[in-house]
């Protein structure tokens, strides 16, 4: 399991240069990033160093943003036709909802995060079939 | 009555006589008749005695009515005895009209405070129709109407669609809404009192709207200004060649609107607007009405006194100012008022009209002296609002309220988001912005739409915060 920041952002221009400008005045790296919007908002996700995460927040807090820290599943999923079917299989099969998934590179191997809506039922069942899941000293 | 045939005007007189005028093919259909009208000086109306009563006796007939409402108000309602003694006056002591500023005043705090029916002069029994309006918090302004309240407003109803030159030969598409709100029994009762074919169509809808206008031949719309316009707007969208509708008027209330406005929808239609004026508080539309001079509004004086008010003393202004309007209801039997402040900011004309009506003319309402808001017809209070917030868990005490208009009008309102509210899932805030959206629609009975934003974005003020942004007023 891996420790996701969430911030609320309008949805204006600028915002994220501005996000974008803190996190690198604090020297924090993110490793993945994602973005859903709508016409006034939008919800930014991202996984910075997990060991940078609480002072991320802590960061983004002095900031004046909204954020909070949710728990996600991350795969490594082979570079293959059907890689990414036979986890959601599992999970579907499960009656595990994904909420929203987004990808990213992790030493050159394509992760998959997951947000699930039970995340202690998503990684029992996910590690009884033997999906490879990555943990945070990994990440 | 009139007959037209190409180029032909036939009109049947009262004596029995026909009158045949031949008229030049005009442009603006609805200066025909006002044209023949005009030639014979001919003003139609419900009710002429009443209407044009010399302006002493109709002073004399109001000092009769306040005598009797004064003693009416003080045996009937707690409320009004309790002022009375307060005041320590008696009804006997109001001997004429002028003797009007010795009563109390009636403020919209009394109404909310005696909700519902606590002001009522009757029992339940005698109550045949109840409506409401907007209160300055989660609860309605509530009004209730005796039979003969019902049918002492059809009376005004009746000559306010008359007075501007409609008869029962017309076909009335009512589109105020019918329901609470008073603006759809309340036109609905007096058009049919005249004899109108009346289409009890209701607001909204308006490709419906258009279509029923067309089929049915409607001669008069009735809607709020900004309804009269988008309509004329989407017929210009629809390819409808509103020269070809049978419409001739529109009469518009239920928000203020400037006489650009009007030339407007009377450019666009090809029509006349008129404007009215009315609050449910007393009856609802039908207070006042233009004639067909369009130069004021006249009040139906032997139905009601009208004061105009200094909007910080509520003491009388000099003649001719401008102030807020107090009625005074000296037929109502329901829910009797004495100089009910409507915080509407107005002048009065006391000059006889050359319509011939004698009761005096208000001016278009030129502002509020509260914070009330009026969105697409409907009375919006920022209080009402902040009770709606209050009552959902985690709603913060930052919110704006904006309203803008594109022909209609829109109202949102800016929440700040919490810790507490905030979610990395879009669904949780989505269900959240639509629970603040549907208890503000419970309330304000107007949609307004949600805007969520990061905490600490919405202006602090020291003092009273500035909670609405009103785009309007260069609109309208």
């Amino acid at each position: 399991m891996l420790k996701q920041i969430s911030v609320f952002l309008p949805n204006q221009v600028g915002t994220l240069f501005k996000l974008t400008q803190i996190l690198m005045d604090n020297d924090i790296n993110m490793r993945a990033i994602s973005v859903a919007e709508t016409a006034d908002f939008g919800i930014l996700r991202v996984l910075v160093d997990q060991n940078k995460t609480e002072e991320c927040v802590k960061v983004l807090k002095a900031e004046n943003y909204l954020s909070l820290i949710t728990e996600v599943i991350a795969v490594d999923v082979p570079d293959k036709p059907g890689a990414l079917h036979d986890i959601t299989r599992i999970l579907a099969e499960e009656r595990v909802n994904i909420e929203y998934l987004y990808s990213t590179l992790v030493k050159e191997k394509a992760i998959i995060v997951i947000r699930v809506d039970d995340i202690d039922k998503a990684v029992n069942i996910l590690k009884k079939k033997g999906v490879k899941l990555i943990e945070s000293k990994e990440f | 009555m009139i007959h037209s045939y190409h180029g032909l005007v036939k009109i049947s007189l009262k004596n029995e006589k026909i009158l045949i005028v031949k008229y030049v093919n005009f442009f603006h259909k609805s200066l025909k008749e006002k044209f023949i009208k005009r030639c014979l000086k001919m003003t139609i109306y419900w009710n002429e005695k009443a209407e044009c009563m010399p302006q002493e006796e109709l002073k004399k007939l109001q000092g009769e009515k306040l005598k009797k409402f004064a003693h009416y108000v003080y045996n009937n309602v707690d409320f009004y005895h309790k002022k009375f003694d307060e005041l320590r006056i008696k009804p006997e002591d109001i001997k004429s009209v002028n003797d009007i500023t010795k009563l109390p005043l009636t403020y919209k705090t009394d109404l909310r405070d005696n909700y519902p029916f606590n002001l009522n002069a009757v029992p339940m029994g005698e109550i045949i129709r109840i409506h409401a309006s907007s209160g300055t918090t989660g609860k309605p302004t509530v009004v209730s109407y005796t039979r003969k309240d019902i049918s002492d407003w059809t009376e005004i109803m009746a000559r306010t669609v008359m007075a501007s030159g409609i008869t029962h030969e017309d076909v009335v598409q009512n589109a105020y809404g019918y329901g609470l709100f008073t603006g759809g029994l309340g036109f609905h009762y007096g058009a049919e009192k005249v004899g109108c074919s009346v289409i009890p169509i209701s607001g909204g809808n308006t490709q419906r709207q258009l279509m029923i206008m067309q089929d049915f031949k409607s001669t008069v719309l009735t809607c709020t200004p900004s309804y009269a316009l988008y309509i004329a707007e989407y017929a210009k969208k629809e390819g409808i060649d509103v020269s070809k509708l049978a419409l001739k008027k529109a009469i518009c209330g239920a928000e203020p609107w400037s006489d650009n406005l009007r030339k407007t929808i009377e450019a666009e239609l090809e029509i006349d607007a008129y404007d009215i004026y009315g609050l449910s508080e007393i009856y609802g539309p039908g207070v006042s009405i233009e004639c067909e001079e369009k130069n004021g509004m006249h009040v139906w004086e032997d139905f009601f006194i009208v004061e105009v008010l200094d909007r910080k003393t509520h003491e009388p202004v000099e003649p001719g100012e401008e102030g807020v309007l107090a009625f005074t209801t000296l037929e109502k039997t329901g829910m009797p008022l004495l100089r009910y402040i409507t915080y509407d900011i107005a002048t009065i004309n006391k000059e006889k009209c050359s319509c011939g009506r004698t009761c005096c003319r208000m001016s278009k309402v030129t502002g509020r002296a509260d914070d009330m808001l009026i969105v697409r017809g409907i009375n919006v209070f920022p209080s009402q609002v902040e009770a709606a917030l209050m009552t959902i868990p985690g709603v913060a005490g930052y919110y704006q309220i904006i309203i803008d208009r594109d022909i209609i009008d829109s109202l949102s309102v800016q929440v700040e988001l919490t810790a507490d509210t905030f979610s990395d899932e879009m669904k949780v805030l989505e269900n959240f912005k639509r629970d603040i959206e549907l208890k503000l629609y419970n309330i304000l009975q107007v949609r307004a739409s949600v805007e969520l934003v990061a905490p600490g974005t919405l202006p602090r003020t020291e003092g009273k915060a500035k909670h609405v942004i009103d785009k309007r007023t260069k609109n309208i």
